[in-house]
């Protein structure tokens, strides 16, 4: 494997940085490689700590008709059981639109869905309590498929559509038209911690709170809900996540809320930690999709207009679904011009766990989705993909989305396409692969080359905010704390690196602190790949204003003016005279100069007025570009990826060597969402049928190409962000949108006359049914549910 | 008899008397010995966060293996050396894998990161060198990591592979070789606890029969690759545990030119090998078999005992052809291997008998072998469709067909019209193959679930079947990895 770490010298920065831009190690690995980082389940909890397990429905739909918890409270270790009898608030976890119970009352909306929770000595007691109850619910036919919500037409939100320009005159204009659609599958995101909390009662009704969150503000917020209390009795603190990717922005909440439920009520500490099994059943996914489109072109596959519906499977409540579906229509374009353009939404009602936030957020599967009609129209033209994305990229003049924001960019997308292209030998290996596939009969090769440009900044505008809190200390330390959340993504350390830069002190003097919602208040999710822009820029200017009053005291002390005092390498230098940090830290103390400071950064310049579809919701874009080689067996549909090369934007990197591993990351966890990674729900009874890895299964060191050439485009974000760099978190994941069109043009292969009927994920099933549609066998439709 | 599991941890004896039968390594460890380092991902031995290493003493000197706590029973540990990730830097000092993994930016939510650096801590110990990327992949197929993509973990098992082994380590090696040759030297059975709830671990096949036959219906354990999630998953009440690792006449491992014999506590590990050395196909089949740690605590004679219906090595044995020895207090019987599997998850072993022996046909001249395993994923899943097929050529005929299958009914089952439609067939002549290919829709009916549709079951048993046939008519481009010619054991 072959990792570029191009030197950003595309704008140099006007002085020297000490720490930023360094390749430095995460601020945990030490810890990591020894089992020292402490998650929620390895703290020493208190004595008398009771252990939550959850009950779960039977069925998927219907009313609740009983709940015999009789063999639960007898069963050894049993000390209580909550049901919603016991809430004194609200019984309602959701994010914003009240239908998420923290225990189902009346009706049942999916299969698993939490009844109770039994609190008990041990886990295991707590476990084996809750399996004993015996719940009787007339049961209904769920609603499992898109095609069984569509027949009831039942939604969590309304539809939701918006465009530009005619698009039937443009489409029944158009020299070729086709139509198509395609299915895209959901994804667990399998964190390797699982849901976890554990609460801790104070006096007066006070709950403290640690929490898996990427979301502490939420966790704080609704668990006062609940407990009808105000928001300033709780405390939610998270250090440190064993993975998030969205699956705890939302869904961390209710684990939360329920043990400080536990612990309201029986004024002991109270741990829940989720079982992998009801940690699938019980939280949401990523949202699939049925996309039904209709385009029309020229022969040079030039779009003139494009209309597609999303029909997204939101599961039984709204959740984050508003969002979600709305970031599939400003990710419907990807990098493409749509001159007349059409984006429907339907947001569906099925009887399945809530989908929800997931890395990408709506994004990747209106990307897939405009990057298979990119190969359904070469297939038509019988052009190379590749030119066919050429042809339909956003160029100068042809540089408004369909949502009214001007790409100001498009010369970096063009560039890092172009440049990929040469760098991944994309024309020579197509030859080589043509000639490959002319002397194989059973074994296919493919290659696609897809871009990636994705929004940064969260649609919902007011979550733009960040604040952050840093102290000096009079010996020179720092305490740095902030409303991010560190989920692995490496945002303490990255924020450390810019404190440190900040007052020119080793990084070893600033000491990371966990998010506490007493610290930093009102923050918004670390979500969007926002963590490091909003919370970034708010610790610079907390840094930034204490090392003002720091270099007046200095100016003062020394009669020099101000703008010559300098902080760099420990020390602060003014005129002649220089002295170490710390000196002038205890000097400050001494004189009465205020140490602390809390900062406080809202995103500049965006808008989006929902209801006229019109604004900028993005502040920027970040780009990338995948080039994925695939070998496929048409006998068995099995298949190898065996080249991978990625370019990618991030700015100028504030640390290469996290920007990578979240590139790498992202990348394949997204090659795992479109190729192995296959959730299955029984179609009769709504029961998830993949609901551990031994079922589901996310990618494994073998599935990832020996030859995998990853590097960063050299490129400043031309927008004011913190250091010039980008946000990285999500874009990568689209890289993986590659992958997909690389099978389906190895199947494309065997009958270069007709399009690919591949849907995703392209499970080894799912590229043999596209190769004996080919083979003109098709095979009768799997029975999906 | 002693009432006491017995084993190692940092050079001491650690005695345990007063642990329920089906406490797990992972639970004693977190809840008793608050040692967190080791993590639950899954608790099912599918993540690989809860990977400790494992050492035995075998033929006086310890071997390490990587194992998953979470479903390796507490009692298994009798005799052994438990390694935690807290273990390897015992001064502070880290161990070259971990500074590896800290200088390539191994970890970022470091939750799966101790089971990875214990993987490859085991890798580092005992693997020959050099070590290629194939067997870095291989040591971390039961390891799932959902933040890195996997390539700064491999760069780090190059890197630290590249360093000699921990002289820390070699000194943690010989203390615990002499503390487990004291708990050696005890040849009494184990029984912890009572008569109504025990862990025993009887010390030869006479105790083990004799405790059989007064406790016919305790669950008897071999590796806890499957019992482990029967208590985690499936939360059965099992009280009464036999567990086999004790008694040496099951872990014979043998082999003549006409057969190989498998004790039932032969691990996969250690049978891989030997099956290899059959046939490329069935090393690949091994190589495949769940993961390092699965494979290190799985046995052939657990697997075959707790009758999967897909069962991934049944089938290939199967086609082999291969005897099942059982016994018990009643006496001792042989049967052949695909006349045990009775119906879906039942087989014929009657109460208070165990498994004691696989004795496996090898090939002789003339004899072809393949066999092809179709997965989801391709490393650390269970078959959608596994398919083995045995030819006896005469020149260019197939005279002798065994075909079984696995994935493609409730047992793993030959194909007895196929196999007959297969006699005396033509391998230049592939027009003539469609009545033995045809003939599989009349031996199987496959079903669908969650792993594949019984359409795609089929069509690919049908495939593989064409596969194997163009592979021995001389067929090249037929699969995605060039098999192995002539290569003995991959490890």
């Amino acid at each position: 494997m072959n990792i570029h770490h191009d030197p950003d010298d595309a704008a140099p920065d006007a002085e020297p940085l000490r720490h930023v831009r360094k390749p430095l190690p995460h601020d945990s690995a030490r810890r990591h490689v020894q089992g020292a980082a402490d998650y929620i389940d390895d703290v020493r909890e208190p004595a008398g700590t009771l252990h939550v397990a959850i009950g779960m429905s039977p069925k998927a739909r219907g009313a609740i008709r009983g709940l015999d918890l009789a063999a639960v409270r007898a069963h050894p270790g049993f000390v209580h059981v909550l049901t919603a009898a016991d809430i004194p608030g609200k019984n309602d976890v959701s994010p914003a639109m009240g239908d998420d119970p923290m225990f189902a009352v009346d009706r049942v909306g999916f299969h698993g869905q939490a009844l109770f929770a039994v609190l008990a000595e041990t886990r295991d007691a707590a476990r084996r309590a809750a399996a004993k109850a015996v719940v009787a619910i007339a049961e209904e036919r769920p609603s499992v498929t898109v095609e069984d919500a569509l027949a009831r037409a039942e939604t969590v939100l309304p539809d939701y559509g918006f465009g530009r320009g005619e698009v039937e005159p443009a489409l029944a204009s158009a020299p070729h038209r086709l139509e198509g659609s395609i299915r895209i599958g959901g994804q667990e995101h399998f964190y390797l911690e699982g849901q976890a909390a554990l609460a801790t009662p104070g006096e007066e009704g006070d709950i403290h709170v640690l929490s898996s969150t990427q979301h502490p503000t939420e966790v704080q917020h609704v668990i006062a809900r609940v407990l009808g209390i105000p928001d300033a009795y709780v405390t939610c603190e998270v250090r440190r996540m064993g993975g998030g990717f969205g699956g705890k922005e939302s869904q961390a909440t209710q684990w939360a809320a329920i043990a400080a439920l536990g612990a309201h009520v029986t004024k002991r500490p109270c741990k829940v930690r989720l079982d992998r099994d009801d940690d699938f059943v019980l939280t949401g996914k990523r949202h699939d999709f049925r996309s039904d489109f209709r385009v029309g072109f020229d022969a040079d596959g030039v779009i003139a207009g494009f209309a597609v519906t999303h029909n997204a499977r939101c599961g039984y409540s709204a959740d984050l679904s508003q969002g979600v579906v709305d970031r599939t229509m400003f990710h419907s374009d990807n990098s493409y011009y749509l001159p007349a353009v059409r984006i429907d939404t339907r947001r569906l009602l099925t009887n399945t766990v809530s989908n929800t936030a997931f890395r990408g957020f709506g994004g990747p599967q209106g990307m897939l989705m405009i990057e298979h009609v990119m190969d359904r129209i070469a297939w038509a033209t019988d052009r190379d993909p590749l030119d066919v994305r050429y042809a339909n990229l956003y160029r100068p003049g042809r540089d408004v989305t369909p949502y009214g924001q001007t790409v100001e960019e498009t010369g970096t997308l063009c560039a890092l396409v172009e440049t990929l292209e040469r760098t991944s030998e994309y024309r020579t290996r197509r030859a080589t692969i043509a000639a490959f596939n002319d002397g194989s009969k059973l074994l296919k090769k493919g290659l696609a080359l897809t871009p990636v440009k994705f929004g940064i900044s969260f649609t919902l505008m007011h979550l733009n905010q960040a604040g952050a809190l840093v102290h000096v200390y009079q010996d020179g330390s720092v305490h740095l704390n902030h409303g991010g959340t560190e989920m692995g993504q490496g945002l303490y350390q990255k924020i450390a690196q810019v404190v440190a830069e900040e007052f020119g002190i080793a990084i070893e003097r600033v000491r990371i602190t966990a998010t506490t919602t007493g610290k930093v208040p009102n923050t918004a999710p670390t979500a969007a790949s926002s963590g490091t822009d909003l919370n970034g820029m708010a610790a610079k200017i907390a840094a930034g204003k204490i090392k003002a009053r720091m270099a007046a005291r200095v100016a003062e002390r020394f009669g020099v003016p101000e703008e010559e005092v300098a902080f760099r390498d420990d020390r602060v230098f003014a005129g002649n005279e220089s002295l170490a940090f710390a000196e002038l830290a205890k000097d400050c103390v001494l004189n009465r100069i205020h140490l602390s400071e809390a900062g406080f950064y809202r995103t500049p310049e965006i808008s989006w007025d929902r209801a006229a579809a019109k604004g900028r919701p993005f502040l920027y874009f970040a780009y990338g570009a995948a080039c994925a080689e695939t070998l496929v067996d048409t006998l068995t549909g099995e298949y190898r990826i065996t080249r991978v090369d990625i370019l990618h934007d991030v700015g100028k990197s504030i640390n290469p060597a996290i920007d990578i591993g979240q590139i790498e990351g992202g990348f394949v966890q997204g090659m795992g969402w479109l190729t192995t990674e296959e959730l299955v729900y029984d179609a009769e009874s709504g029961r998830l049928r993949t609901h551990a890895p031994s079922t589901y299964k996310i990618p494994v060191a073998s599935d990832v190409p020996e030859d995998f050439r990853v590097a960063l485009f050299p490129n400043a974000n031309t927008t004011d962000v913190i250091y010039r760099s980008k946000a990285v978190g999500e874009p990568p994941v689209m890289l993986a949108n590659a992958v997909f069109c690389a099978l389906a043009d190895a199947v494309h292969a065997l009958d270069p006359s007709q399009p690919v009927p591949l849907d995703a994920p392209a499970t080894p099933e799912a590229v043999l049914r596209a190769c004996e549609a080919l083979r003109g066998n098709p095979m009768p439709p799997r029975a999906v549910g | 008899m002693r009432d006491a599991i017995r084993f190692t941890r940092n050079g001491t004896i650690r005695e345990v008397r007063d642990a329920h039968p089906r406490t797990t390594l992972l639970d004693w460890l977190r809840l008793s010995e608050r040692r967190t380092g080791t993590k639950e991902g899954c608790a099912e031995g599918d993540c690989g966060a809860c990977t400790v290493a494992l050492g035995r003493l075998v033929e006086g000197r310890m071997v390490y293996e990587p194992v998953n706590a979470c479903i390796l029973l507490l009692g298994q540990c009798d005799g052994a050396d438990v390694v935690t990730v807290e273990d390897i830097a015992p001064d502070g000092r880290l161990h070259a894998v971990q500074e590896a993994m800290v200088a390539h930016h191994g970890s970022q939510c470091g939750f799966c990161t101790p089971g990875i650096v214990m993987s490859l801590f085991t890798l580092h110990e005992e693997a020959e060198r050099p070590v290629g990327r194939e067997a870095i992949n291989d040591a971390l197929a039961g390891n799932l990591c959902r933040c890195t993509g996997y390539r700064p973990i491999v760069d780090a098992a190059r890197d630290a592979l590249a360093q000699p082994r921990d002289r820390r380590f070699a000194e943690h090696r010989a203390a615990a070789a002499r503390a487990l040759a004291d708990i050696a030297a005890d040849r009494s059975d184990l029984h912890l606890g009572d008569e109504t709830r025990f862990f025993a671990a009887p010390a030869s096949e006479e105790s083990l029969c004799a405790l059989l036959a007064r406790h016919p219906d305790a669950t008897i354990l071999a590796g806890a690759t499957d019992v482990g999630l029967w208590i985690t998953k499936a939360l059965m009440e099992i009280e009464t545990i036999v567990w086999l690792g004790r008694v040496d006449a099951l872990r014979v491992l043998r082999g003549t030119p006409e057969t190989l014999t498998l004790g039932a506590m032969v691990s996969h590990a250690d049978a891989h090998a030997a099956l290899a050395a059959i046939d490329p196909d069935l090393g690949e089949l091994m190589r495949r078999f769940g993961s390092a740690q699965v494979r290190a605590s799985g046995t052939v004679g657990g697997n075959i005992a707790n009758g999967s219906p897909i069962g991934d090595l049944p089938p290939a044995l199967i086609a082999l052809g291969a005897t099942l020895h059982l016994a018990g207090a009643e006496g001792a019987r042989a049967l052949p291997l695909e006349d045990y599997f009775l119906a879906y998850r039942r087989q014929d072993r009657r109460p208070g008998e165990y498994v004691r022996a696989l004795e496996i046909d090898t090939l002789r001249k003339h004899d072809v072998f393949r066999c092809f395993k179709v997965t989801k994923r391709f490393d650390e899943d269970i078959s959608a469709v596994m398919g083995a097929f045995r030819f006896r050529l005469d020149g260019r005929r197939i005279a002798a067909a065994r075909v079984a299958y696995g994935g493609m009914a409730a047992t793993p089952k030959r194909a007895p019209q196929v196999e007959a439609a297969l006699g005396g067939l033509d391998l230049d002549d592939e027009l003539a193959w469609a009545p033995a290919l045809d003939a599989l829709a009349r031996d199987y009916r496959p079903l669908s679930d969650h792993r594949a549709s019984a359409d795609y079951r089929a069509l690919v048993a049908r495939n593989l079947l064409y596969k194997a046939l163009a592979e021995i008519a001389g067929g090249e481009g037929t699969r995605i990895a060039p098999r192995a010619e002539g290569l003995a054991a991959a490890e």
